[in-house]
């Protein structure tokens, strides 16, 4: 099954493709954002280029799958490739990690420092003598240029779609760890539902999580430019969120996959790494329950 | 031996000069400035520097004793060790030792500078894009700071007289003898208030404050200069501070010419001005004020900052016109002027770019528009 | 060339494609190496341009050859493409090159994605580059893009900015993942961690710094970008945000930044003086630790760049000690690097010359470092030219002549020639010299009160300036002589043994000169 020396693949043209693909979408998507800021003309060419460059890179990324696929099925990694495949995953979610992190940080600092020293207290509360009329509280009701930027009327009640999102998830994880021990002992039929489930709970989280945006936005208030409460709000879940959708997708290959009869007990580790990934994303939503909408 | 005595020669004239670089007046040397900090940093800085070049010199000592000794050309055979215990311990004990040295007095140090309580005097100030306002805080005294050295000068069309850059329309005055703390601020972007002869710089943070303080000592009254040390856009290397020390009874003197100055100009906007009158100071307030943005002809700068000829609201919407001037515009670098200008110079800054540079609407805005429309 | 590509080739490859399109999808450790190599260097001239346009304007007072507005382009410009156009992909360059053969492994351990982070590398700074053209001018808020000067006043090209930053960004990610991996797992056997070179070690720290902090900086320009075009906070107290927690993030990303530039360097310097001292070197596995310590340090010192933000007391306090203790596990390796040349036999080719200058350059470079830790002392000497002349001194001196330390110490194994040894001592001698013409003076006008990031300054900076100018050049224009020099290799000289120099030591040196194309493809046995 296994080769003995390390598969060194040959010249390729999916990255320089992805390339291409990535900056049509950068340069793009940059275009875009700023006609969109400036209400100017001409929209119409950067969409084109950030359309283009996406489809290159979902063509591209497909292709590239495919392929490890094959070389994969064709026997062509050995055992050491697959730990450099391992490490390779690990790592980029540790990467992930720290992209999260940033955005905590901002958080906890907007709590600790920031906002008490608007507020008139602590090290610099000196500074509450350019916003008289603030008193600073978290969630941040009203913010410290008070009516000409107004804060939210309300902000969502964790004891309801946050709660229930908490169980779907928390489920979710165990649903998946069901899958990988069907897969290990062989049992397909329990794997494809499993996982099928797993994918149905990540929808369904998706799927409130937008309700909840709906409603923030309706009727709460609650907005991207409702200060720094809903800055921090909407970006922490935000991305979050962002990263269910690329997870679920990711499992959803995965399961496509196993109906395709793919995996084998002892190699499987494009569904290993989905699961790793979609563990992470539940972690991060931990966090973020607690530190988002509990505290 | 002729190239010994060239070298000999050659290295004392060096020495010689690098001595008199260290005695010249501009200076290759922090300042020790004025007050007790000023001096205690200065201190500090020469304390450390001299303990650098103490390392330095035994480490690249025996690196050049090395370099000469153990060559291969003069038949250096190498040794092969690798490893002593000992030396490694004592190179990361000593510098340890070395360091919590350094670290008490600093620590001194600090602890001093960030003590800004009771203090006699507070004055506020406020970064713009690219001056500096003083508020006196509970003396109703409230000034803008601009940089006085003319375009010409820069672009050296002029000659370039002493102070170049380091001199202002108005001066920031402070009490010697006094604890001042000034509460520093912006309006826009990051800026930072330096004098380094007070050893004071600190960043003006938009919509924080932050607390420094001085002391200049009895005796020491006379003109600081200093400049914007954080990069805030196109001019700034262009926002100086000039502090005036006076003694405590002259400090007195000005705060009260000051409001006498106010009053004074209050009272200007309600006379009557000529077109003429009216284009002369506007053309010397946009010169100060506006072309450093809109250009010296009004032709703008850039896509960030708009032309004034052709421009729609200066040739047709008086109203908007005046509305920019008092109230800016948020989030641009239009700032409000309301507080910057009087009201005859607004009525006649106004009046200038509506008629220059062939905007030749005919419109005079005179100091009671301006009156008017500030209510 | 032909042959050796041959007879390493047992997995039925053909050796390399013909014409451009060998470089565009080659797979290939060696070749990528060279492109990440030939595109610093162009950017290191496409920076140095720039510099020597800011020079041009400083020589003397007044404004002369530009406008303030491109000054500060120039400024900004020039910062990043020195950060993360010339030295950053030098190092991963050289890591490309040299890590597979110093650990035994036939190629990197992720070859596509290899090929991946290096060609977004031109895409991305091509837009950057084509900013300058634009209507809005390029970027102009310093290379440090404090908000809000980069937010709410900036010119639209920021947009463009922030997404070439994140296409950095995912370069750099992938290409430190490819490096942990290809070193935790390709390592030939009996290859333990202790025994692996220092290059390896300290680009396997440097990489794990990479994934730390990229990702910081992906998620603070992100944050601008919502300030600017979709309403945001963050950075903006009316909102209840702090323009200083941009700059808390960004120094998180920006300290360890740095190091990431200096760490490599180290890695290079500790195989030349070895090599030229012929003899091994001194304390290796304290200079593994002190690696170690400094990356864990550079976590926890990010706030020595904001020493007058007004931060509370004791918040300055610690990050003034924690910066402080860098200096000691800085002091072991240069002591270990001297101890090294002690009772050595050296001589003085051109990779051993650079690599001396660094080790004294760098060293004043550090002295500056710690004086501008010293937090009181730093109130007067924080946006002077005082870190402009410590900040190049270990960043030219120091990462750049590393760098170039390193093509002078390898090119003999990289394309089978050796180098001119006459031409290469006269580029260091220019280069020793220019640089500290050029910088020198900076610690002085700095110390005498000059602000950094100013296109114009008062009377009394004049002749200093003019010196610093004047330096710029020379240093500037004997780059051009290190171009012609590795040109004139790749072309011809005199034929490299396989182990090159006297003194070396290393599995890089056993395979032949120039290397094969797949390093090796047997893993060979390290005792
Ligand atoms: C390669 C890059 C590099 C490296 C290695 C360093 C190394 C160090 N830097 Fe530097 N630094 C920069 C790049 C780098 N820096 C840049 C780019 C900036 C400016 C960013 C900007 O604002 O644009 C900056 C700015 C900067 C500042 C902020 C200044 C300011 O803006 O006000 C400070 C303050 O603490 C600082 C400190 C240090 C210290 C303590 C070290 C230490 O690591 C140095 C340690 C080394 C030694 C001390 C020498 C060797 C040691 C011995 C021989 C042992 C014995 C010595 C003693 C006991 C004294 N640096
Ligand atoms: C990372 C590495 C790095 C390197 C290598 C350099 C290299 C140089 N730097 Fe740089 N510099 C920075 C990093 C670096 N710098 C950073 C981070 C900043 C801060 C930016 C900021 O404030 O935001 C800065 C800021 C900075 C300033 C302060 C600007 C200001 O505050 O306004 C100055 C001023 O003198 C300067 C000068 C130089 C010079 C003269 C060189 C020389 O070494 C350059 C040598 C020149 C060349 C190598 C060019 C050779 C090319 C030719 C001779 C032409 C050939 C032409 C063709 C082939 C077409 N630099
Ligand atoms: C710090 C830079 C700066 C200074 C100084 C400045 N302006 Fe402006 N000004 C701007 C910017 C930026 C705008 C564009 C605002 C916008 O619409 O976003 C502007 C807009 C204007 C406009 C509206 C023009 C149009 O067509 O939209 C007028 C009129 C004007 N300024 C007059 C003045 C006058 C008079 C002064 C001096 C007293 C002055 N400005 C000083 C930056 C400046
Ligand atoms: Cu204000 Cu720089
Ligand atoms: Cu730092």
């Amino acid at each position: 099954m296994a080769t003995s020396s390390y598969y060194v693949p040959e010249s390729s043209r999916l990255p320089i493709f992805t390339s291409i693909g990535l900056i049509c979408m950068a340069a793009g998507a940059a275009g875009m954002i700023n006609h969109i800021s400036s209400g100017t003309e001409g929209w119409a060419f950067p969409h084109f280029v950030f359309f283009t460059g996406a489809l290159i890179v979902a063509a591209v990324l497909y292709n590239w799958f495919g392929m490890v696929i094959k070389e994969s099925m064709g026997g062509l990694y050995s055992q050491q490739m697959d730990r450099s495949f391992r490490w390779g995953m690990g790592w980029f979610i540790f990467s992930e990690v720290m992209f999260f992190a940033a955005f905590f940080g901002a958080l906890f600092y907007v709590r600790q420092w920031a906002g008490p020293w608007l507020g008139g207290s602590g090290d610099k509360g000196v500074s509450h003598m350019l916003w008289p009329d603030f008193i600073y509280q978290w969630p941040m009701f009203n913010n410290p240029a008070g009516a000409d930027l107004p804060g939210p009327n309300a902000i969502i009640d964790p004891w309801h779609i946050p709660l229930l999102n908490t169980i779907l998830l928390i489920s979710s994880s165990v649903t998946i760890t069901f899958a990988h021990h069907a897969l290990r002992t062989m049992q397909r039929g329990r794997v494809i539902f499993w996982l099928a489930f797993t994918v149905i709970l990540g929808a369904v989280f998706v799927y409130y999580q937008i309700l909840e945006y709906v409603e923030a936005y309706r009727d709460l208030g609650l907005t991207l430019a409702s200060g720094i409460y809903g800055s921090t709000f909407f970006m922490l879940t935000g991305f979050h969120g962002a990263h269910v959708t690329i997870g679920a997708i990711i499992l959803f290959v995965m399961w496509i996959r196993i109906v395709k009869g793919h995996f084998t007990p002892d190699q499987h580790f494009g569904f290993e790494a989905a699961a790793w990934y979609w563990h992470f994303v539940d972690m991060v939503w931990i966090g973020l329950f607690f530190f988002v909408y509990i505290i | 031996m002729k190239i010994r005595t060239w070298l000999s020669l050659s290295s004392i004239a060096l020495l010689l000069s690098l001595s008199s670089l260290a005695k010249a007046e501009w200076g290759v040397n922090m300042t020790e400035g004025v007050t007790e900090i000023s001096q205690s940093i200065y201190d500090l800085h020469m304390l450390i520097f001299w303990i650098c070049v103490a390392i330095g010199v035994v480490v690249f000592g025996v690196m050049f004793y090395v370099m000469f000794k153990h060559r291969k050309s003069k038949g250096a055979v190498a040794a092969q060790f690798d490893e002593s215990v000992t030396l490694e311990w004592l190179w990361t004990v000593i510098p340890t030792i070395i360091l919590i040295a350094m670290a008490v007095p600093a620590t001194k140090t600090l602890v001093e500078m960030y003590d800004a309580s009771d203090a006699q005097v507070d004055i506020k100030i406020t970064g713009y894009q690219w001056k500096w306002q003083y508020d006196y805080l509970g003396e109703d005294v409230s000034f803008f700071s601009n940089l006085s050295t003319s375009r010409d000068a820069v672009y050296n069309k002029e000659e370039k007289g002493e102070n170049y850059l380091l001199e202002v329309d108005k001066e920031v005055v402070i009490p010697t003898g006094q604890k001042v703390r000034f509460l520093i601020t912006s309006n826009d972007v990051i800026h930072a208030w330096w004098v380094p002869e007070f050893a004071v710089k600190k960043d003006a943070i938009p919509g924080y404050v932050n607390e420094s303080w001085v002391n200049v000592p009895v005796g020491q009254e006379g003109i600081y200069r200093g400049q914007c040390a954080e990069l805030c856009g196109v001019d700034h290397g262009f926002m100086p501070i000039v502090v005036r020390a006076v003694s405590q009874a002259d400090y007195a003197t000005w705060l009260d010419e000051q409001r006498a100055e106010k009053e004074a100009a209050a009272l200007a906007a309600l006379g009557d001005y000529s077109f003429d009158e009216l284009m002369t100071t506007g053309a010397e307030v946009y010169a100060g004020r506006c072309a450093a943005c809109h250009g010296q002809n009004g032709e703008g700068m850039g896509s960030m900052f708009p032309p004034m000829v052709g421009s729609d609201i200066v040739l047709n919407d008086v109203e908007k016109h005046i509305d920019i001037l008092i109230n800016g515009v948020a989030g641009s670098a239009m700032q409000s002027f309301a507080e910057q200008l009087t009201d005859v110079e607004i009525a006649a800054v106004i009046t200038y770019e509506r008629n220059a540079w062939g905007n030749d609407t005919g419109d005079i805005v005179t100091p009671r528009d301006i009156i008017d429309a500030r209510q | 060339m032909t042959t050796t590509t041959a007879a390493h080739d047992d997995h039925g490859h053909h050796g390399p494609a013909k014409g451009i399109m060998r470089w565009v999808l080659t797979t290939n450790h060696k070749d990528i190496g060279t492109m990440y190599l030939w595109f610093s260097f162009i950017m290191l001239l496409t920076g140095g341009v720039m510099a020597l346009i800011i020079r041009a304007e400083l020589f003397q007072p007044g404004m002369q050859l530009i406008e303030p507005e491109f000054f500060n382009q120039m400024t900004t410009m020039h910062g990043l493409i020195m950060v993360f156009g010339a030295i950053m992909p030098a190092f991963v360059g050289l890591a490309n090159w040299m890590v597979p053969m110093m650990v035994g492994a036939p190629d990197m351990a992720l070859p596509r994605m290899n090929n991946l982070s290096f060609w977004i590398l031109p895409f991305a700074f091509g837009m950057l580059l084509l900013t300058l053209f634009s209507e809005a001018g390029a970027p102009n808020f310093g290379w440090t893009f404090y908000a809000p000067l980069s937010t709410t006043y900036a010119p639209s090209s920021v947009t463009y900015f922030i997404f070439g930053v994140h296409l950095m960004g995912i370069s750099s990610i992938m290409g430190a993942i490819n490096i942990v991996a290809t070193i935790l797992n390709m390592r030939a056997p009996g290859m333990t961690y202790m025994k692996m070179p220092l290059f390896v070690w300290t680009w396997f720290i440097t990489a794990y710094l990479l994934i730390a902090v990229m990702p910081v900086l992906a998620g603070v320009v992100t944050m601008m970008l919502m300030d600017i075009h979709f309403g945001t906070s963050f950075f903006n107290a009316a909102g209840g945000g702090d323009p200083v927690l941009f700059q808390h993030l960004f120094w998180f990303f920006g300290h360890p930044e740095v190091y990431i530039m200096i760490l490599p360097a180290f890695g290079i310097v500790s195989h030349i003086i070895p090599t030229f001292s012929r003899k091994p070197l001194f304390g290796y596995s304290s200079m593994v630790y002190a690696t170690a310590s400094i990356a864990f340090l550079s976590f926890i010192v990010w706030a020595h760049h904001m020493f007058t933000v007004g931060l509370p007391l004791v918040t300055e306090l610690f990050f003034m000690y924690a910066t402080m203790v860098i200096a000691i596990p800085t002091g072991v390796k240069v002591f270990n690097w001297v101890s090294t040349m002690f009772q050595g036999s050296l001589t003085f080719e051109t990779p051993m010359l650079f690599a001396i200058a660094f080790v004294i350059l760098f060293t004043i470079g550090g002295f500056s470092g710690l004086m501008l830790a010293i937090a009181p002392a730093d109130f007067q000497y924080h946006d002077t030219y005082f870190v402009v002349a410590h900040f190049h001194y270990v960043l030219v001196p120091g990462a750049l002549f590393a760098i170039i330390a390193g093509v002078y110490f390898w090119l003999p194994k990289w394309c089978g020639n050796y180098y001119d040894e006459f031409l290469g001592k006269l580029h260091f001698w220019l280069s020793f010299i220019g640089v500290n013409i050029t910088f020198f003076p900076m610690h002085f006008i700095g110390l005498a009160g000059m602000p950094r990031r100013i296109p114009d300054y008062a009377l009394q900076f004049a002749d200093f300036n003019a010196v610093a100018s004047v330096g710029a050049f020379i240093f500037g224009f004997s780059q051009l002589l290190f171009l012609y020099i590795v040109i004139k290799t790749i072309r011809s000289g005199k034929q490299a043994t396989p182990e090159v120099w006297e003194g070396a030591d290393g599995l890089e040196w056993t395979l032949p000169s120039p290397a094969p194309y797949h390093s090796f493809s047997e893993p060979p046995q390290v005792k």
